[in-house]
């Protein structure tokens, strides 16, 4: 890490700005953390709610056995302990959005200790700047409902679908000393949480949300006293509420303030944090365990069935399409950066592979530059991503074994993509139903060749002399003669032969 | 410990219980009379003793990740004081 | 002819299944007591239909010669604190009048399954707080019993099951539901001459019970006899995925184990029981008890539990802790009573409904549990309560060491007068000294009426046993029903 520090200029001097994150994850399951109610986006108000989300009198929670399960593969993907004794706590409050008065967390026992995450901040060169971010915790919780404040002048309306959704709390240390930092290490979490399977991370749904924890302070002094921001929804969100928070609190030391410990909301419309005073109300949680539910003590099949179930994660991804399947450092941070890119990649890789009756690591290179490049320019003309593209790895696999076998060249290759684009036909059928075959017929193309000797004798008389850099030339005039369907080697081979005389 | 009618206040406005002066000054001694009671409990030794977690040994369950409830809206908001729309509804909150 | 009312369950439901008399006259001769006792204000809540729909099912399945069910046509009396589906469930609470959950506990729907029906929903302590049945919203219940030489004060029927065991004492039902949290099972047994057994913590289903200490709760039957005692239990327990800490066990056949020989039986004397002050007469009927279990052939050893006089105050820290949070959900939103000043805000709003939702017992309990929960009070408090509940639970292990049962007075007094203890609600808490310990422990126990004080009012025994060891507790139980022989019944005034 040789990377200039991150430095806030003040009047006396120079600040430096610590940050922790806490992320709110929602765990990735079928039903809810202590009841059989739905967990999916969207649905119509209250109608995704059990008794037992409601608080109905007498209502138990009982825990879901994947929202647990979620939580400790992601431990094991931080590389974290993970605590096979832990504890649901009862956390105390009163709120709209809370039936139970109180929601159930993890204070005392949390089910996954500490980790460790490695950012990297140049895109480029992800080996050239990197830095460990530790992980103090992570614990499974309740989500909260939703209010509405907006459709009745007097009352605000009450949805509990989201209440008793399972989340998992990441706390990291303050281990974050700039806005790009805490960008990397949220973009980096959400990465690992979506090759886990245990998040989706789709931030805005609310899937995932971080309470950022900054303080400032001269370089190498104590930790200064630290602001909560809230709730914040984007990476870029993150970024801005950093800067914008170390900024204010630099203001306020400056001149002459203190810093006062309180929760605070990032407002993205006009870029700025401020105060939650109306929330402060001098919290007292009155933390306890919760006594209906026992000590969750896990067993060794457990978390070897967990750990078993593992993906390869980004890192060992990355390194291995750089080692084995020789792509570029860039290639293959990109193609790593996100589960679904990955996955696309590897479908169109083994595909390729298979029609091809090749190794993978010999058409690798090939099929990250036409995802990387061909497919992506498309998708981004039409406004979409890969999920949504139009274009299977199967059907790009065809594509790009026609290119490998010589039955088109590059270029054509690029007029198919567009036509399957078009058309959603597969490139071996447009390739044949349009005739562009490439040819690899010698007499077709020594008559072609002839012609094109013959329309240009002082070209030709050139190149005889010595000028051989006009080779290019007759490649393209012989190509373009036959619109673009010779098989390039033998233009050049039967070219060389003619060219020579 | 000695609970004044203060600290009476702050915990009844803790537990969300409305209480007037009236019922502070009153709860105040029954409360420290129940405390000074239940205090006896810090002369027993109870070092190397972990606090009770399970009354009956037993293990938590975890269950199948299952949807088994859901699409009740009228049963759940069956016994609302009041709603609208599908939601509770609840005086504004101005956050 | 007999009258049926003053049967039993086992004898009901053996009348019915032999055609001795319907289904439909019991259920009939039972709601017509019942809408007669109005002045022991036992019921919150009448329910003849369920009660002549389950007679009908009897009769009809008895007229097509089906096999009868556990309980076919049986009628019983529920404590209101069991949700019952449409039928409102209030705790004796302001906050949940008018409340009519959608739904069924497991304990009610297991009964109902069994083929018993339900003659109304009984009154209690409000949220099961109280040890007199003084603290419900729906007003006292009064006991059937009174003290004799014309002494008419209104005597209490023990709480919190209060309108439980004055039904069953005045024969308006032959059994009924209770909930025992630190006593209540027990102790209004005891108060009026019948018996009760709160069985092994999560033996019966909390779903559906409305919670008032979770860690402690526990449903159990209570009824004028032993086998009764055990059929009704065998018809409520049973593990249940819906509550975390249900016990995942068959259920035993105790009636069919019940056996009142103690031969081989150790029986432990636990000499800390012997509390100052204990009146003489708990103190030879606890005697009494002691020669009754040696003449059924069991020894009896004094042991030592060293943290009894711990367990009260370690209970009244843990009970109101977990009620505080047990109780937050009634907030005025999603059902129940609902304040709301014009102008409140909603924070206002919790507080006016709670402070009128919740009657003076319950908001002590809130207010204590929630001060022990408070920032700086944790660990004095809760933690080292729960640290003491392991001590209490170790000296149980240890007297398992050289006895099988324990035997103890119920109650260290019998039923005293309404008002006499509702002034001080330490001296009401104390009430509860010899139940709360197993409580703690999580150990079934089991009251027995043992006899009559010199002012006429019953007094119980009680039966502690081993974890899952209701059979014992039960078999115990039998033994001294014979011997007592308790026949005392109170005279009828209401």
């Amino acid at each position: 890490m040789t990377e200039a520090a991150y430095r806030i200029q003040g009047d006396t001097g120079e600040w430096e700005v610590v940050i922790g994150l806490e992320v709110h994850a929602q765990v990735t399951s079928n039903a809810k953390l202590f009841s059989g109610a739905a967990t999916a986006f969207g649905a119509e108000p209250n109608s995704q709610v059990s008794l037992i989300d409601a608080a109905m009198p007498g209502m138990l929670p009982t825990p879901n056995r994947e929202c647990i399960r979620q939580a400790v593969r992601t431990g094991m993907a931080i590389g974290a302990v993970i605590n096979k004794y832990s504890r649901f706590d009862r956390k105390n409050y009163f709120y709209a959005d809370l039936p139970q008065g109180y929601q159930i967390s993890q204070l005392f026992h949390p089910i996954v200790g500490e980790g460790q995450i490695e950012i990297s901040l140049d895109e480029k060169d992800p080996e050239a700047f990197t830095k460990t971010i530790g992980i103090e915790r992570i614990h499974v919780e309740q989500d909260a409902g939703k209010l509405m404040h907006d459709q009745h002048p007097t009352r605000s309306y009450v949805d509990l679908n989201r209440a008793g959704v399972a989340l998992m709390e990441i706390v990291s240390k303050p281990d974050m000393r700039s806005p790009q930092e805490a960008g990397a290490y949220l973009s980096k979490l959400r990465a690992i949480l979506r090759y886990v399977g245990s998040c989706d991370g789709n931030m805005d749904q609310g899937s995932m949300r971080a309470d950022v924890n900054v303080s400032v302070r001269k370089p190498g002094a104590e930790f200064g006293t630290r602001t909560e921001t809230k709730n914040v929804n984007s990476v870029r969100f993150v970024m801005q509420t950093v800067e914008v928070e170390a900024r204010r609190q630099v203001e306020v030391l400056e001149a002459g303030g203190k810093i006062v410990q309180e929760t605070r909301l990032f407002d993205p419309d006009r870029g700025e944090t401020r105060s939650m005073r109306s929330k402060e109300d001098a919290h007292d949680y009155r933390y306890f365990p919760d006594p209906d539910l026992l000590p969750l003590e896990l067993d060794d099949s457990f978390l070897e069935e967990c750990r078993a179930s593992l993906p390869e994660l980004p890192d060992a991804k990355r390194r291995r399409y750089e080692q084995a399947l020789g792509l570029t450092a860039y290639n293959a941070a990109v193609l790593t950066a996100d589960a679904d890119t990955a996955r696309w990649f590897e479908a169109l890789l083994a595909e390729s592979a298979r029609v091809q009756g090749k190794g993978e690591q010999e058409v690798a290179r090939a099929a990250a530059n036409w995802l990387l490049s061909d497919l992506y320019g498309a998708l981004n003309k039409l406004g979409k991503d890969l999920g949504e593209s139009p274009v299977s790895p199967v059907q790009g696999a065809e594509l790009l074994a026609l290119v490998a076998d010589g039955t088109i060249s590059g270029p054509l290759a690029k007029q198919v993509f567009e036509i399957m684009l078009e058309t959603g036909d597969s490139a071996p059928k447009i390739v044949e139903d349009r005739g562009l075959k490439q040819t690899s017929d010698t007499g077709a193309i020594e008559a072609v060749i002839a012609e094109v000797l013959a329309k240009n004798p002082g070209q030709l008389e050139q190149y005889r002399g010595g000028k051989e850099a006009l080779f290019g030339f007759f490649v393209g005039q012989t190509m373009k003669a036959m619109a673009g369907k010779a098989n390039p080697a033998v233009v050049n081979e039967l070219l060389k032969k003619a060219l020579a005389g | 410990m000695s609970v004044d009618t203060a600290t009476v206040k702050k915990v009844a406005s803790l537990a969300r219980i409305a209480i007037s002066d009236a019922d502070a000054e009153r709860l105040a001694p029954e409360l420290n009379n129940i405390l000074g009671w239940i205090e006896q409990l810090g002369e027993v030794d109870t070092a190397n003793v972990d606090p009770m977690t399970a009354v009956i040994p037993n293990t938590l369950r975890l269950r199948a990740d299952v949807i088994t409830e859901g699409q009740q809206r009228d049963a759940v908001l069956q016994n609302a004081p009041q709603g609208e729309h599908g939601f509770f509804t609840v005086p504004k909150v101005v956050e | 002819m007999t009258d049926v009312t003053d049967l039993g369950i086992a004898q009901l439901r053996d009348g019915i299944r032999a055609g001795t008399f319907s289904a439909r006259e019991v259920a009939d001769a039972f709601i017509v007591k019942v809408s007669k006792a109005k002045a022991l204000n036992a019921f919150i809540v009448e329910t003849p239909d369920h009660a002549i729909a389950a007679a009908k099912d009897a009769d009809a399945a008895r007229a097509a010669g089906e096999t009868l069910k556990p309980l076919a046509g049986v009628p019983i009396g529920m404590k209101d604190l069991f949700a019952t589906k449409g039928v409102q469930t209030t705790a004796a609470s302001h906050m949940l009048e008018g409340f009519k959950p959608v739904y069924e506990s497991t304990v009610s729907q297991r009964l109902w399954d069994a083929g018993a029906g339900m003659l109304g929903k009984l009154n209690l302590d409000q949220f099961a707080m109280g040890s007199s049945n003084e603290t419900s919203y729906f007003g006292n219940v009064i006991s059937p019993w009174r003290r004799g030489g014309g002494d008419n004060a209104p005597l209490a029927p023990g709480g919190s099951s209060g309108g439980s065991s004055a039904a069953i004492a005045a024969r308006l039902v032959p059994g009924a539901t209770g909930t025992d949290t630190g006593g209540s099972i027990r102790q209004p047994a005891a108060f009026v001459g019948i018996s009760g057994i709160k069985p092994t913590y999560g033996r019966c289903s909390r779903w559906g019970v409305v919670a008032f200490a979770s860690s402690l709760d526990q449903a159990g039957p209570m009824a004028r006899s032993v086998q009764d005692c055990a059929i009704l239990l065998e018809n409520m327990a049973g593990f249940d995925p819906k509550d975390s800490t249900s016990l995942e066990l068959a259920v035993p056949k105790w009636e069919a184990g019940l056996s009142s020989s103690l031969r081989g039986k150790k029986i432990g004397i636990p000499k800390e029981y012997r509390v100052d002050g204990m009146p003489a007469e708990i103190e030879a009927l606890w005697q009494q008890g002691i020669d009754w279990v040696k003449d059924a052939g069991a020894e009896v050893v004094e042991v030592s539990l060293p943290h009894t006089k711990y367990a009260l105050p370690a209970y009244y820290i843990i009970a109101p802790a977990e009620a505080s949070s047990n109780l937050a959900r009634y907030d005025g939103v999603r059902y129940g009573l609902r304040e709301l000043a014009d102008g409140q805000n909603l924070q206002e709003m919790y507080a006016s409904t709670r402070a009128a939702g919740f009657g003076d017992e319950v908001k002590r309990r809130i207010l204590i549990g929630t001060y022990v929960l408070s920032a700086g009070f944790y660990d004095a408090y809760y933690t080292q309560a729960q640290k003491v509940r392991t001590l209490i639970a170790r000296d149980f292990d240890n007297a398992w060491m050289e006895c099988d049962l324990l035997l103890t007075p119920t109650a260290p007094s019998a039923a005293f007068a309404l008002g006499e203890k509702s002034a001080d609600p330490l001296a009401m808490y104390l009430n509860d000294v010899f139940t709360v310990p197993s409580s703690l422990a999580g150990l079934p126990a089991m009251s027995v009426p043992g006899g009559l004080d010199k002012a006429g009012l019953p007094l119980g025994l009680q039966i502690i046993g081993k974890p899952l060891d209701e059979q014992g507790v039960l078999n115990a139980g039998l033994a001294i029903e014979e011997r007592a022989g308790f026949t005392a019944r109170p005279e009828s005034w209401w």
